[in-house]
């Protein structure tokens, strides 16, 4: 990797005002994607800043109809926090199965929200939910948080925060995981919250995307058959060794089934 | 003390202390003082002329010690890396062999070539020197398709050297007989089979470190080799020039070789040639990225196979066309893994009384590809279990019954093949029914049945592998073309305390040598196995030896042990005799004790020894001190461990998962030293062979060459979870030329597993018409037969 500034400050004010002003500043939660990501040379920072130290950025509460997880929250423990198992138990499930044993207990909710991987987990289950991301200028509503491949809302020197999801009445999460590298070659997350159902697929295409004709369907009848003739397009999937756009399309559909029926139980 | 620790018992790993407390001695871990560190610029392209090369801003580029191209090490005479095997074509001549710099000189061939080395301070220093070097490429069009390497107008490899693309047009067999049997076939099976390209992927990737005393002149070479000895050989004889008694090969603790570590690579030699013109010592390690890129590859045939039966279904004729994929450059053992670790194997289990073999060597511009676990053996199983599985299909018979009815008859071993080799023993009906009983083969079609319910096709396979391993014979390798002897040593060394140094030429890297060979000598001089210490991997302190591979260190390397201790026996009965006063002929060995038959006289083992090292009253007129005896062995035949395994796989027809929910597999590996041990070397084994059938492929990319599997995100390694228990059996036939009786078990895994998995998802996909799945059975290529195929998968 290549030289930079390491920094670990102990409040988010600091870890603001150390991004600010640097030419080419990163922030680093876990570090599972910065670190490879600089031991492979594709990134150059002047400066990174750790936001371990931070306490404030990390845990779960609960606040009336939401589970609130701070952005610096390990995999781990949103896949062992009582409150996540009691309130949404879908996306304690959904933590469980990221990576690895060390992957879960280094990687972050807000690390892997921000990055907006095609192919990670987390945003299924934020858009899904239609959780809101807080940040250190804002707050996102699910919808305009994630652009497009690893393109977020967020701005120069914007932190994650929390992420607010809102209690689901029903809910499940279904990823057919790459054969190799066991990110989501398709995952999809079917939610019935406050808000309506919601079908969101991760890992088909450049970025999370919901299915509206999926999410109708299940709105009047919330069973798998509902959508079982439903067939999502393959023009804008992802086609590589593993999966042509195609068999992508078709695995959203046998996914989305699976996660009705997962819901329902 | 012999029950818990000898021969036959389940000895725990000595090896595993060091190695799960992180106290295991790597390559890497060295210490050397004032190590600078090397790094090495390659090719980003499949297929270029170097124009030019400009390492003037890199060397001047903090740390930086020295930089080497192509050029240097041609001005410096340095020689070419070698092919050790020359395999003579159909007409009598010997294969081309295109010449293997150590670095790009003008051209490189393939992603990854060498182009430059770096040597600074730091490995990141090193890495940002060779970022600062430029080299002007004139990218010229590429060949990575094995099918296509010898099509007309296809970008040649080497053009001068082996115009084509051709190595070798290589046949065994007599053309001839085999049409004249297919002319009287009664049924031909018809088979297109593609072998899929691996990546060995080793626990620890390959790394070398290099230290010249300018004192002595004398170098050493740390290397991640599988045989230190061989290596020393290769570069001193072929490539630098070193003399052997200069240079010094250590392979210390090495995690995992499969075949990949055998072979004379450019980066150790660069870093023991540039050694002695830096003057420091020189660490260098691979990334991973650069383990997927340039470690020899394995596999990667294709293959029309024909073979012929009778109305009664007895195999008539076996006919075989295959075009073996070389790489860019020959690899040590290259020419010899198609051709006499593959064609010969052509018989397997059966009475084929004619096989015809035809095997055409292609360059392509993709990494060398070499001997990998099982070397030849897999491809040759996989072609015949999988031939043998579709007659039978084909024929509707049974596929054990198929395969029984053309066994070779327990009583006709010796069994000469018509492929050259000589089965020395075997039993191989008795195999596959344990295997049907532990498989509950019986019980298969209420299996099915039970998992239609389910929504899941479900299929079983079998494969009765064959193989010829303990390489192996000096003379019939001489005779085929093999430019080394593949015998091994041993030397019992004991101190005068009475423990005990075991020096092999063999080398473990996961082979539990250290825990096998002490339990041999421990049992065999009846000495406690905490007293017997275990030595590999050093050129200076063991006897030069051939290394480790081809399942060959138990039935070579122990039985040299074994000759060596006979000697200690043998001389620590004169010295007992000695001691005791009688006479050597009446003196017997027991348990350690030396004995006077008839008599209560003993002398234990340890207090001859210690007359031996301090010989007060000792014969010293008639025997020399010390207790040091060595021996070599050369065998006089290869092993021959054979088995069957049974797969069952269940598939989901809604999104092509193949799940591998049975695995039985029963082997025959003569005796069994430690059955732990075998158990988990045959574990390992079948794991790597589902890793070939459902996950594993090296894929390059047709346009540009680029390696798209170049990385454990698009590389399907098998996890553990991939895989159910195993059910495993044996039985033993013992191999009757070496003293243990013992067969290989390395590589009979790896050999057998992948037939069996694909005939099992041939079975499963059987009933909706698919009659070909090409290997690895990913769930995209499944899900597309399946969506293609003739009937629907409802119900
Ligand atoms: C072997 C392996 C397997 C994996 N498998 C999966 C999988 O199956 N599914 C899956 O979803 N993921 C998977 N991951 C990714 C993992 O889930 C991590 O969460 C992800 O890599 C992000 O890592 P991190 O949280 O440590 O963030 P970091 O690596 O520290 O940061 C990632 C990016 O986000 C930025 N960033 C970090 N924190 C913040 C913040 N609070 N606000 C704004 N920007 C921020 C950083 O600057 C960086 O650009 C895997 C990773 C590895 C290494």
């Amino acid at each position: 990797m290549y030289d930079f500034a390491y920094h670990r400050p102990k409040s988010v004010a600091d870890a603001v005002a150390l991004l600010k002003g640097k030419e080419e500043a990163r922030p680093m939660s876990g570090g599972m994607t910065l670190i490879p990501t600089l031991k492979q040379r594709l990134a150059r920072p002047s400066d990174v800043v750790d936001l371990g130290g931070i306490k404030e950025l990390a845990g779960i509460k609960v606040e009336g109809n939401n589970v609130v997880i701070g952005g610096m929250t390990r995999h781990y423990d949103v896949a062992s926090s009582a409150d996540v198992k009691a309130q949404i138990p879908a996306l304690a499930s959904l933590a469980g199965h990221i990576g690895d044993p060390a992957v879960r207990n280094r990687g972050t909710m807000g690390g892997s929200v921000a990055n907006n991987d095609p192919a990670a987990d987390y945003p299924a289950a934020v858009v899904a939910l239609n959780a809101t991301v807080t940040t250190t200028t804002g707050k996102h509503t699910a919808d305009d948080f994630f652009k497009g491949l690893f393109e977020t809302a967020l701005g120069e020197g914007e932190l994650i925060t929390s992420i607010s999801f809102p209690k689901a009445e029903k809910a499940a999460y279904v990823k057919f995981p790459n054969p190799a590298s066991r990110y989501a070659m398709v995952g999809v997350f079917v939610a019935k919250t406050a808000s309506g159902v919601r079908v969101a697929v991760t890992g088909a295409g450049p970025c999370v995307f919901r299915v509206k004709a999926m999410e109708d369907a299940l709105a009047k009848n919330f069973s798998s058959a509902a959508i079982k003739d439903i067939k999502v397009p393959a023009d804008d999937l992802n086609n590589d060794i593993h999966g042509s756009a195609e068999y992508r399309a078709h695995l959203v559909g046998v996914m989305a089934r699976r996660a009705v029926d997962a819901a329902n139980k | 003390m012999t029950a818990e620790t000898g021969i036959g018992a389940r000895v725990k790993r000595k090896e595993d202390q060091r190695f799960l407390t992180g106290t295991g001695r790597y390559v890497d871990d060295l210490p050397l003082a004032r190590a600078t560190y090397a790094y090495f610029l390659r090719s980003p392209h499949a297929h270029a002329k170097i124009k030019s090369i400009d390492v003037s801003a890199a060397k001047s580029m903090p740390g930086v010690v020295e930089i080497f191209t192509g050029k240097d090490i041609a001005d410096a005479k340095v020689g070419g890396l070698i092919c050790g095997w020359v395999v003579k074509d159909k007409h009598g001549e010997p294969h081309k062999a295109p010449p293997h710099p150590v670095m790009a000189l003008d051209t490189v061939r393939y992603v990854g070539d060498t182009v430059a080395m770096v040597v600074a301070g730091s490995h990141d220093e090193a890495k940002d020197a060779a970022e600062a070097i430029h080299v002007d490429y004139d990218v010229k069009p590429a060949n990575v398709d094995l099918a296509r390497a010898f099509d007309k107008g296809v970008p040649e490899v080497h053009a001068a050297e082996a115009p084509g693309n051709l190595i070798y047009d290589w046949e065994i067999g007599v053309k001839a007989d085999v049409e004249a049997a297919f002319a009287k076939a009664a049924h031909v099976t018809r088979m297109d089979i593609v072998n899929n390209r691996l990546i060995p992927n080793a626990m620890e990737p390959r790394a070398a470190a290099a230290e010249y005393d300018k004192g002595t002149g004398n170098y050493t070479l740390w290397s991640t080799s599988q045989n230190p000895h061989v290596l020393r050989l290769i570069l001193s004889a072929f490539v630098l020039g070193i003399p052997e008694h200069k240079l010094r090969v250590i392979a210390p603790d090495v995690g995992g070789g499969f075949g990949s570590k055998i072979f004379c690579y450019n980066e150790e030699t660069m870093v023991c040639w540039a050694a002695s013109r830096v003057g420091r010592p020189i660490k260098w390690t691979a990334e991973r990225a650069e383990s997927f890129m340039t470690d020899a590859h394995g596999r990667d045939h294709v293959t029309h196979a024909e073979l012929a039966l009778d109305k009664d279904h007895k195999f008539l004729a076996l006919k075989v066309e295959t075009i073996a994929n070389m790489g860019a450059y020959l690899s040590t053992f290259s020419t010899a893994v198609p051709t006499y670790l593959y064609a010969t194997l052509l018989a397997g289990q059966y009475t084929t009384p004619v096989i015809y073999a035809n095997v055409k060597a292609a360059l392509t511009h993709t990494a060398p590809v070499d001997a990998y676990r099982g070397a030849g053996r897999p491809e040759a199983t996989f072609v015949i279990e999988s031939i043998v599985s579709k007659a039978a299909a084909e024929l509707k018979v049974d596929p054990a019954e198929l395969r029984r009815k053309n066994f070779i008859p327990s009583d006709a071993f010796p069994y000469q093949t018509p492929v050259a080799l000589q089965y020395d023993s075997g039993n191989y009906p008795p195999i596959i029914d344990e295997a049907i009983k532990i498989a509950d083969y019986k019980g298969f079609e209420s299996r099915r049945a039970e998992a239609k319910s389910r929504g899941k096709l479900r299929g079983i396979g079998f494969s009765s592998y064959i193989e010829a391993c303990g390489l192996g014979p000096s003379r019939v390798i001489g005779q085929l073309g093999g430019g080394v002897g593949q015998w091994e040593s041993a030397q019992i060394k004991f101190n005068p305390t009475g423990n005990v140094q075991v020096l092999t030429g063999a080398h473990s890297h996961g082979q539990s040598h250290e825990t096998t060979f002490a339990q041999l000598v421990s049992d065999k001089l009846g000495i406690p196995i905490e007293t017997v210490e275990v030595i590999h991997g050093d050129t200076a302190t063991t006897p030069f030896g051939m290394g480790s591979y081809g399942s060959r260190s138990l039935a070579v390397g122990g039985s040299a042990i074994m000759k060596a201790a006979d000697k200690i026996i043998a001389k620590g009965k004169k010295i007992a005799a000695h001691l005791m006063e009688a006479s050597v002929a009446d003196v017997v060995f027991e348990n350690g004790n030396f004995k006077v038959a008839g008599t209560d006289k003993t002398v234990p083992l340890g207090a001859a020894v210690f007359a031996a090292y301090v010989p007060h009253n000792y014969p010293l007129e008639e025997l020399e001190p010390g207790m040091d005896e060595n021996a070599f062995y050369d065998p006089s035949n290869f092993v021959y461990p054979a088995g069957t395994q049974i797969c069952e796989v269940e598939i989901d027809p809604d999104t092509g998962v193949v799940e591998v929910v049975n695995h039985t597999a029963v082997d025959d590996f003569g005796n069994i030293i430690n059955p732990m041990i075998v158990e988990g070397q045959v574990h390992g084994g079948i794991v790597q062979g589902v890793g070939q059938a459902l996950l594993e492929n090296a894929v390059y990319d047709k346009e540009t060459g680029q390696l798209l599997s170049g990385s454990y995100m698009d590389y399907t390694m098998p996890r553990a979870d991939d895989v159910p228990s195993f059910k495993l059996g044996n039985t033993v036939t013992p191999c009757p030329h070496n003293p243990l009786g013992v067969k290989g078990c390395g590589e009979a895994g790896a050999i057998a597993a992948p037939a069996a998995v694909m005939n099992a998802v041939h079975d499963a996909l059987a009933p909706l018409g698919v009659t070909h799945v090409p290997m690895p059975a990913t769930p995209l290529t499944v899900w597309q037969l399946i969506q293609s195929a003739p009937r629907a998968a409802a119900g």
